[in-house]
């Protein structure tokens, strides 16, 4: 596996809940309510802006379940795409605290 | 209430919820109007909660009344600051909730002041832990319950069907407020398809209900997620801002902590409300 490092960070303007044993997100910008899966809800938590999603996946969601780290980690990269397009993720291939 | 005194003219006392909003316009003719709109609803406040300063301006020359009133124009509300500013196409509207005063420019239509004061109300309820919902509501034997989903799902019907000595406090727009004893619905003057305001009333709240109608009454349960997006889909809230928004989100949250939201699946008849008796 050789892809592009990927960092996600956490959208400001959204308001994130747990409630039950679902994490539910709330988008301020048009009042869109999201329940996440596990995955995901995995994702948004680790979403500091400085910790790769590999190693987000290396830590988190492999030990959870029985699958190999490359799929993983695709599975990962589409469910992270997918909250960006909701808006409730940013992605970017640099930390989000660094200059570059 | 909140009661005393004569009253200038120009100037109207609605107290919906116990929240009296006193509106102040040089136009005895357009106070008179908005007086039969809100029959029920008005008082002479001591000391209203808010006061709103109403300029009205005329209906556009190339309009008809019917266009201005339409509600075709999106309502835009937003924080400028600490005041919170509401425009559509017939008003603008900003209000300063630490002054607790406000100042709308309207055409003198009674539509364009029933939007000002419900989005008013969902900007002080807010605040309050409370809300405004797309439902039905009615009061019954010390009880209240509400009754929301989508359009068409029956929340006129229900409260139509309800028995003699209920009383329909909406069929339209539930106010709905935490107090010291637990959550409570009021009535209010919003009418739906009724075409009358609510009674002004209010009753501690037993249920909160996501309609459907089906070939038999029953009543699931709906997990923790499913009674916040049930609540979620249905208050009425415009503004696209973060910590109203995280508001009105952690309001939801909690109502649904304190009340039962449940899914009321029922055949559109009076024996709805023996069930509603016997299980809610």
């Amino acid at each position: 596996m050789n892809e592009a490092p990927l960092y996600l960070l956490r959208e400001h303007n959204v308001a994130a809940r747990r409630i039950g044993d679902e994490l539910m997100i709330m988008s301020a910008k048009d009042s869109a309510l999201f329940s996440l899966n596990e995955t995901a809800a995995i994702l948004w938590e680790a979403a500091d802006g400085n910790t790769a999603l590999a190693d987000i996946v290396a830590r988190g969601i492999c030990p959870l379940f029985d699958i190999d780290a490359d799929t993983a980690l695709r599975d990962a990269r589409e469910t992270a795409e997918g909250l960006a397009k909701h808006g409730i993720l940013q992605l970017s291939p640099h930390p989000f605290g660094s200059a570059s | 209430m909140n009661a005393v005194a004569a009253h200038a003219p120009g100037t109207l006392d609605i107290g919906i919820g116990g929240l009296w909003v006193r509106l102040r316009t040089d136009s005895p003719s357009f106070v008179a109007e908005m007086s039969s709109r809100f029959a029920g609803f008005l008082g002479h406040a001591l000391k209203p909660d808010h006061v709103f300063d109403v300029e009205l301006i005329p209906f556009p020359e190339d309009d008809d009344h019917a266009g201005v009133d339409a509600h075709e124009d999106a309502v835009q509300v937003t924080r400028n600051g600490q005041l919170w500013q509401v425009r559509r196409g017939d008003f603008f509207a900003q209000w300063d909730p630490r002054l607790r005063h406000g100042h709308a420019r309207m055409v003198p239509s009674p539509y364009s002041l029933d939007s000002v004061i419900r989005i008013l109300h969902t900007l002080i309820l807010a605040e309050q832990g409370g809300m405004l919902m797309h439902a039905s509501s009615v009061a019954w034997g010390g009880r209240s319950f509400v009754f929301t989903g989508v359009s068409g799902a029956g929340k006129t019907t229900i409260s139509r069907l309800c028995p003699p000595d209920a009383h329909i406090l909406t069929d339209e727009m539930s106010f709905i407020r935490p107090q010291e004893e637990g959550y409570f619905a009021h009535g209010t003057p919003f009418s739906g398809e009724l075409g009358r305001p609510g009674e002004n009333l209010n009753a501690p709240l037993s249920g909160v209900f996501l309609l459907a109608k089906g070939p038999e009454n029953r009543i699931d349960t709906l997990s923790p997620a499913e009674a916040v997006r049930a609540l979620m889909a249905n208050i009425l809230y415009f503004a696209r801002d973060d910590a109203l928004t995280a508001r009105v989100f952690d309001n939801a949250i909690a109502l649904a902590e304190c009340v039962p939201v449940r899914r009321l699946t029922f055949y559109p008849d009076a024996h709805v409300w023996d069930f509603i008796g016997r299980h809610a």
